[in-house]
């Protein structure tokens, strides 16, 4: 706190030095990821059996780039599919502040998404000001429903969540299937389907499906950002994170956080699939599912479980979702290089220590700091606080 | 019909347990082998969870370990069977190509748990963190090799098929149908409950196993006898990269002859909790795995065989996909009620660093 700038405005060099000391690791991983995904696409030639080209990475990268950016309708999808990641993002990056790792957030996304569907086509003849926040409501609790549902069996129960969120995933995967090719199905087709969600469906602000759940996204990276540093409420939440014994002695309830915050979470990957079917899809087929849940997951720990950190992380690999496309019919390159590259940026930042040790890198923040409390109640120990 | 069965089943609510029950007498036995073999990759998964966790060692990428050595298994099979040719053998229709590709997938099983014990061990990263960060890269990586490599619609190197003991066995009354449950079957399945007897013995009787439960109890007072913690946890997380190994064999190599996307559907965590109930044990492991999977088989046999009676009219009412949840409902369930008291080894999931001699 000696140091110069401490006091008044801090000085240019020392911003920028707080600025590469935060943003080191993650963009040096991307970089590296690139990298690593431009080896892969060499290789990928070996098993299609395609003439050696020198410059098919860079055509496949600048084609993604294109995709995501090229024009004022690519710029506004690639929004569009950023929005229900940092939605999902800020679910597991608030999951991570309380010391909890919702892997849960596909089956709380397809809850919501359920949700707001079922509601929506009741209310599809409303007018969209009942409508929309009746179906935007119901896919929130459902979705929260989803996440009180493994916060609470670890608060009873001691079950750890990484295993009930994956069950509870694969269980949302069936109901979805079962409520619309069941009581949903609108029965015109042999492939089930429900009815449009009407006038329940989100307005379109912005070109083609620049809809109203990117608005929404941005509000609850303000919410987020307001709970966790500005209230009580979320104090307890970092405190339950950082230290659960400190927490219970300073009278708190950790096991009513540590429910609370599951729910919240939930809510939030509820939220994202409700504008996902409310804004893009507007109904829902039996077969509906995301990737968003594990994405997700990728941007909390990219964004160091920063809920402004969230946007810019959601933003990197929207943008990848949104160009990939694109790469594919140009370069010729599976969409799925996406996950490939998501998983290499993760494990690089996993890997930290290796990387700041070979780069010589000094002052740099490790990748995974938010997460070192995670394994700690692995195993239910949690029922002895 | 016996009259008396006639009365019990008429009883309400109590008759349709009796119902239940009588339905499940009558189709366990048949369904036997099906049971053990669904059993079979969760099993294997709890395994690889037990040996690593009784190190100290967490390990959720379990699952990913599986999808990526059924992948390779699998994807070797394609590139070998072509030149390797050969009529399958009499004896589980073992070709050159289908062995090599069953040791490349095993292989592939410990390279993957390799990385995940340097993430976990040497570099000391959050466990579940590396683990999850393995399931998502797998995932990723399997299915970006599979969409170039599905193209070509390739054909694998064909799959193990099952040993036909002799119907004199099978028709013994009373332990027939047992001796069928486990001779029935094709070598992963069976070499499972060789590998189960094994690995209890071995874990509770010999000097690795007393070893390895000293580094995953208190690792500090391992380290001061002379145990070397470090290599200890790389071994038996490398040992449980074999287990998820011949899980994700079973997969692509035993259970069907080709790979898809996300087969493993959720079997690795399936097997963490099978895990957790059967105590960290191989046996109790295996008996919690054999729990999960006969739901999965009695929820197949219902769509198939629908019960009759009151009994039938019910179950026959719910969707299917209910049967499809049914054991990952059952897991969560089980788990919750098991869980707090079931006790984890005491440095589970905790990085060890020596400290500095001072």
């Amino acid at each position: 706190m000696s140091e110069g700038g401490a006091r008044g405005i801090p000085s240019m060099g020392r911003l920028l030095r707080d600025a590469w000391s935060v943003l080191a690791l993650p963009l040096i991983s991307i970089v590296l990821a690139l990298v690593v995904g431009a080896a892969i696409i060499y290789g990928s030639q070996l098993i299609t059996g395609q003439p050696f080209t020198i410059g098919l990475p860079l055509e496949a990268y600048a084609a993604l780039t294109q995709g995501a950016f090229g024009s004022f309708n690519a710029v506004v999808n690639t929004a569009a599919v950023t929005a229900p990641l940092i939605l999902g993002g800020l679910s597991v990056a608030l999951a991570f502040k309380a010391g909890l790792f919702n892997i849960g957030g596909q089956g709380q996304f397809l809850l919501g998404a359920l949700g707001a569907v079922a509601v929506g086509v009741s209310f599809k003849s409303a007018p969209p000001f009942v409508a929309i926040p009746l179906a935007l409501g119901a896919g929130m609790l459902a979705g929260a429903a989803w996440g009180f549902i493994p916060g609470a069996l670890k608060a009873m129960s001691g079950a750890h969540e990484v295993v009930t969120t994956i069950m509870l995933n694969y269980i949302a995967i069936g109901l979805v299937a079962a409520m619309v090719s069941g009581p949903l199905d609108l029965g015109t087709s042999p492939n089930p389907i429900t009815d449009d969600v009407g006038n329940a469906a989100l307005p379109v602000l912005l070109g083609r499906n620049g809809h109203l759940g990117i608005v929404l996204a941005l509000a609850a990276v303000t919410a987020v950002w307001w709970l966790l540093s500005r209230t009580t409420r979320g104090f307890e939440i970092r405190i339950v994170g950082a230290n659960p014994d400190a927490a219970r002695y300073a009278g708190m309830r950790p096991r009513f956080v540590l429910i609370l915050t599951m729910s919240l979470a939930g809510l939030l990957a509820g939220l994202a699939g409700a504008t996902v079917v409310l804004g893009v899809t507007r109904n829902m087929t039996a077969s509906f599912n995301t990737s968003v849940g594990f994405d997700s997951i990728a941007v909390a720990l990219l964004a160091r479980s920063n809920p402004v950190g969230v946007v810019f992380a959601a933003l990197l690999f929207g943008a990848m979702r949104g160009g990939a496309p694109l790469m594919q019919i140009k370069a010729g390159i599976p969409v799925e290089l996406v996950d490939v590259l998501q998983a290499t940026i993760l494990l690089l930042l996993a890997a930290d220590r290796i990387i700041r040790h070979a780069l010589r890198l000094r002052g740099v923040r490790g990748g995974m700091a938010s997460t070192e409390t995670i394994t700690r109640t692995y195993g239910g120990d949690v029922t002895a606080n | 019909m016996d009259p008396l069965i006639q009365a019990l089943y008429s009883i309400p609510v109590a008759g349709l347990v009796f119902q239940l029950g009588g339905y499940l007498i009558a189709v366990v036995p048949g369904i036997s082998p099906i049971i053990l073999q669904a059993a079979t990759p969760i099993a294997l998964a709890a395994l690889c969870g037990v040996v690593c966790e009784r190190s100290g060692v967490v390990n959720i990428g379990i699952e990913g370990t599986m999808i990526g050595a059924a992948f390779v298994g699998w994807y070797v099979g394609v590139l070998l069977a072509p030149s390797l040719g050969g009529s399958p053998s009499a004896l589980f229709g073992v070709t050159p190509a289908l062995l090599i590709a069953f040791g490349v997938a095993v292989l592939t099983g410990v390279l993957i748990a390799t990385l995940h014990a340097w993430l976990s061990i040497s570099v000391r990263a959050d466990q579940i963190i590396a683990g999850t960060i393995i399931n998502i890269a797998a995932f990723g990586v399997t299915g970006y090799l599979d969409n170039l490599v599905a193209r070509g619609s390739p054909v694998g190197a064909g799959a193990f098929t099952q040993f036909n003991p002799p119907r004199e066995l099978a028709g013994i009354p009373v332990f027939g149908w047992i001796l069928n449950m486990f001779l029935n079957q094709g070598p992963i399945v069976m070499s499972l409950i060789v590998i189960v007897v094994v690995l209890q013995v071995m874990l509770f009787r010999s000097r690795w196993g007393l070893r390895t439960r000293a580094v995953g109890e208190h690792p500090k007072a391992a380290d001061t006898v002379g145990i070397d913690v470090i290599r200890v946890r790389y071994r038996n997380v490398m040992l449980g990269g074999v287990f998820a190994g011949l899980a994700g064999a079973y997969l692509s190599m035993e259970a069907t002859n080709s790979f898809q996307q996300g087969m493993t559907a959720g079997r690795g965590f399936i097997g963490l909790a099978a895990m957790i109930v059967g105590r960290w044990s191989p046996v109790g492991a295996l008996g919690a795995a054999l729990l999960f999977s006969s739901t999965t088989a009695i929820g197949q046999s219902i769509s198939i065989f629908p019960p009759s009676g009151q009994l039938g009219e019910i179950l026959g009412s719910l969707p299917g996909q209910f049967y499809d949840a049914l054991p990952y409902i059952v897991t969560i369930i089980v788990l919750a009620g098991v869980v707090g008291r079931s006790t984890p080894p005491a440095a589970d999931g905790l990085p060890y660093e020596r400290e500095a001699t001072t």
